[in-house]
């Protein structure tokens, strides 16, 4: 399976995420990514024209970390949540693409627990917050074999350039 | 009239871009393991090497968790759905 190039944010999302590790620091928060992947001509700000599978996320779906017992270094989000964050997505004709976490006072870096509960195809956004204030933004794609995460870019965009690639956004 | 296991989103790529298959199966496991054996590359993101469903796995008959029924046992019956719906989990260290 190729890995998508690039994952497409709105500078207002990516700031909600931010705000959203800061509000629960120390703990990590958590919380769906709402979307929908595309193979639309991306044109001339890709130079070639071809066809490139790209992944934007347009809605997000925050989540309470069911984590009690250590929500410091660890998240949960139950069946339940997913069928939820899932249900949200459908009613706007989107598809839940990944999910955010937070990692608060540690890097923006996968961790090996973070790999084993992973399955590939979801975008996993993961931000760093120190001492209560927003870091690093990081996102990830867990590899086919389920060895290790890839990096996958972030690419902060505005409405009108989304929608000028064939996206139609949802955003309020 | 078989058993539908539905393939979540993620788990499409490995099963021909489908998003359900249809088995004659008698009980859960036996109807996961004609998936897995259909579709040989979802096993490892379903299972562990150990060949237990993965803690993060969750398997719903119809509405029905099967944590809370017979587990892999559980008996299946024509016209059953089965769903595979992960919890998310994670964590910095």
């Amino acid at each position: 399976m190729a890995d998508v190039a690039t994952l497409w944010i709105s500078g207002h999302l990516a700031e909600k995420i931010r705000a959203h590790g800061a509000e629960t620091y120390p703990h990590e928060c958590c919380g769906a990514l709402l979307g929908r992947d595309s193979s639309a001509v991306l044109g001339s700000d890709r130079g070639k024209g071809a066809l490139t599978p790209a992944r934007e996320i347009l809605q997000l779906f925050a989540l309470v970390n069911r984590r009690d017992d250590s929500p410091r270094n660890r998240f949960s989000v139950t069946a339940e949540d997913v069928l939820a964050a899932e249900k949200a997505a459908r009613e706007q004709g989107l598809e839940v693409v990944g999910w955010y976490h937070s990692h608060p006072d540690h890097p923006a870096r996968p961790s090996e627990y973070d790999r084993d509960h992973a399955w590939p195809w979801y975008s996993y956004i993961i931000v760093s917050v120190q001492n209560g204030a927003p870091q690093d933004m990081t996102s990830w794609r867990l590899k086919d074999d389920r060895a290790e995460f890839s990096p996958e870019g972030i690419e902060i965009r505005h409405r009108a350039a989304v929608s000028a690639t064939g996206f139609s956004t949802t955003e309020k | 009239m078989p058993v539908k296991v539905m393939i979540p989103s993620p788990l499409r790529p490995y099963a021909g871009k489908r998003d359900s298959a249809e088995f004659s199966a008698r009980t859960v496991g036996e109807a996961l393991s004609h998936l897995t054996t259909e579709f040989a590359e979802l096993r490892k993101h379903l299972f562990t090497e150990e060949g237990k469903l993965r803690s993060f796995v969750n398997v719903y008959v119809n509405d029905e968790d099967i944590r809370y029924l017979a587990k892999e046992n559980t008996p299946t019956k024509d016209g059953d759905t089965i769903s595979i719906i992960p919890s998310i989990a994670g964590g910095c260290i």
